[in-house]
C-alpha cells in the first residue's frame, strides 16, 4: 500500500521543538478531521465573551496543567503577542499549579474516607 | 538576490503588488542624524552618544526649499534624538511657517538635557506633534530595552508635556507613544495595548496621552544582532513571513513617504536608510535633485526586512496599518 504523503524521518527522542511547526502534518492522513479541528480551534480562540488575550492566558495555564511543552512554547509566544507581561503570565501558571496542587490535596478526603471505612 | 528577498517579492506577486510602487508623497521624513543620548537595545539606527552623523544647515536648507516647492503636508523629523541636531528648531520653525504638520520622534529623555532647556515649550508653541518612544508602562521592561533610569526620566518628561497640554483632552497638542515588543515576537493589537497604557499610566502616574502606535521590531541594526546572537533569527523571519498580510502590504508607509538621510540622500523609508538602500530604479537619489513627478511614482526598493511592515496588522511610523 502506498502512502499519500511521505512521512518525515523523525529526529530521535521525545519533544523536539522543531516538531511544533509541523503540527499540520497531522492532517495528512485524516484531512477532514484536521479541517474540522482547525476550524473549531480557530473559533475557540477568536475574540468572544472573553478577549483573545484572556483566552491565551487560560491556554497558557492549561498548557502547564497538561504539561505540554509545545503548548507552553506556543502560548508563551501567544501571550506575549497579545500584550501580556511576565507578571500576568506567571500568575496564570500559579493558577494552574494551585488547581493541580489543590486537586491532589482534596483527594486526601478520599484517603480519609477510605481510612475511616477500615478503621475501628 | 537572497532567498528571503525573493520570498518577499513572491509574497507581493501573489498579492498583485509586485513591483511595489509609491502612490505619492504625503510624508516627508527627515532623519537629522544618528546622535542620541540613549543606546537602546532594539534601535534600528544604531544611534547613540558615540555617533557623529548629523545633518548640516546646508542639507536642512535643501529640505526646506523642497517643502517650499512641493505641497507635502507632513514633515516627520526623526533621528537619533532629533532635538540634538543644531538645526532642529530651525527646521521646525520653517516647516510650521509653511503650515505643514510637524512630527517630532522624541525619546523623551532628550527633553530633560540641560542644553535643551525650553524645548518642550518650543514644541508646544509650534504645535509640534510628539511621537514618543515609550515601550511599556512598567519600569523594568522599559529600562531593559532603553537603558537604566530611562523610565523614570520618561515619566518626568511626560508630566512636563501634560502640564503644557500635550495629550490633554481639549487641546490640539498631540502626544502619541510607540510600543515595541520586548523581544522576538509580534506586537499585540494596537487597541488592546493602548487601553492598557491608558489605564495604567493614569492610575500609576496620572499621565494622559492620545494614542499608542504598535511597531514591529525590524530585523536590522541592533535588533538583528540580538536575533542572531540569541539564535532567534530564522524563527523570527519565518514568523514575519508567515504573517504576511496583503492588506498591510498595500498600505505600507514607503508608498506615501520619502525619507531623507542626514547627508541628503533619499530613501524609501528609514529602515532602508539604515541598510544604505537608497531610492533606486533611476529616480533622483539626493535632495538637491528632488523631482516630484519621478519620486511620487517610484518603484520601492524591497528586501527581507520589508516583512516587518507587512506582518499581521502591519507596521508603520503611525503604528498598525490595518485594523
Amino acid at each position: 500500500m502506498s502512502l499519500p504523503h511521505k512521512l518525515e524521518v523523525p529526529v530521535r527522542g521525545y519533544y523536539n521543538e522543531d516538531d511544533l511547526p509541523r503540527f499540520a502534518e497531522m492532517g495528512q492522513h485524516a484531512p477532514e478531521l484536521w479541517k474540522k479541528f482547525s476550524e473549531w480551534y480557530g473559533a475557540v480562540f477568536a475574540e468572544g465573551a472573553l478577549s483573545e488575550r484572556e483566552k491565551c492566558l487560560i491556554a497558557l495555564a492549561v498548557a502547564h496543567a497538561v504539561q505540554c511543552p509545545y503548548c507552553i512554547d506556543a502560548y508563551t509566544q501567544g501571550c506575549l503577542e497579545k500584550g501580556s507581561n511576565l507578571e500576568q503570565m506567571t500568575e496564570a501558571v500559579h493558577i494552574a499549579s494551585a488547581i493541580r496542587g489543590g486537586a491532589s490535596l482534596v483527594h486526601g478526603l478520599q484517603m480519609r474516607n477510605a481510612t475511616a471505612r477500615v478503621s475501628m | 538576490m537572497n532567498q528571503t528577498k525573493q520570498r518577499f517579492d513572491d509574497s507581493l506577486s501573489e498579492s498583485g503588488l509586485f513591483p511595489l510602487t509609491a502612490t505619492g508623497i504625503t510624508v516627508f521624513q527627515i532623519n537629522v542624524g544618528r546622535v542620541c543620548n540613549q543606546t537602546c537595545r532594539h534601535c534600528h539606527v544604531d544611534a547613540g552618544p558615540h555617533r557623529t552623523e548629523s545633518m548640516t544647515r546646508e542639507i536642512a536648507e535643501l529640505c526646506v526649499r523642497t517643502l517650499e516647492q512641493n505641497s507635502i503636508p507632513v514633515v516627520d523629523i526623526t533621528g537619533g534624538a532629533p532635538e540634538l541636531n543644531p538645526n532642529f528648531r530651525w527646521l521646525v520653525e520653517q516647516s510650521r511657517a509653511l503650515d505643514r504638520t510637524v512630527i517630532n520622534r522624541s525619546n523623551l529623555t532628550a527633553l530633560l538635557i540641560p542644553s535643551q532647556a525650553g524645548l518642550a515649550e518650543f514644541m508646544a508653541a509650534h504645535h509640534v506633534e510628539i511621537v514618543a518612544s515609550f515601550p511599556y508602562y512598567l519600569a523594568a521592561r522599559t529600562d531593559a530595552q532603553r537603558g537604566a533610569g530611562v523610565f523614570s526620566k520618561s515619566i518626568e518628561a511626560l508630566r512636563m508635556l501634560n502640564t503644557l497640554g500635550y495629550g490633554v483632552e481639549g487641546t490640539d497638542l498631540r502626544l502619541n507613544f510607540v510600543y515595541n515588543p520586548a523581544g522576538a515576537f509580534l506586537p499585540p493589537a494596537q487597541h488592546a495595548i493602548e487601553a492598557d497604557f491608558r489605564r495604567e499610566l493614569r492610575q500609576r502616574f496620572g499621565i494622559v496621552f492620545n494614542s499608542v502606535y504598535t511597531m514591529v521590531n525590524m530585523p536590522i541594526g541592533r535588533f538583528y544582532e540580538f536575533l542572531v546572537r540569541s539564535s532567534n533569527y530564522d524563527r523570527y523571519m519565518d514568523r514575519l513571513a508567515r504573517s504576511f498580510n496583503a492588506a498591510a502590504a498595500a498600505r505600507v508607509m514607503c508608498r506615501y513617504t520619502l525619507s531623507v538621510g542626514w547627508d541628503g540622500r533619499l530613501f524609501d523609508c528609514d529602515f532602508n536608510q539604515m541598510l544604505d538602500l537608497s531610492v533606486n530604479h533611476g529616480v533622483p537619489a539626493h535632495i538637491r535633485d528632488f523631482a516630484a513627478e519621478e519620486l511620487e511614482t517610484r518603484r520601492i526598493v524591497t528586501d527581507m526586512h520589508c516583512y516587518g511592515c507587512t506582518a499581521g496588522a502591519g507596521s508603520s511610523c503611525r503604528g498598525a496599518s490595518v485594523a
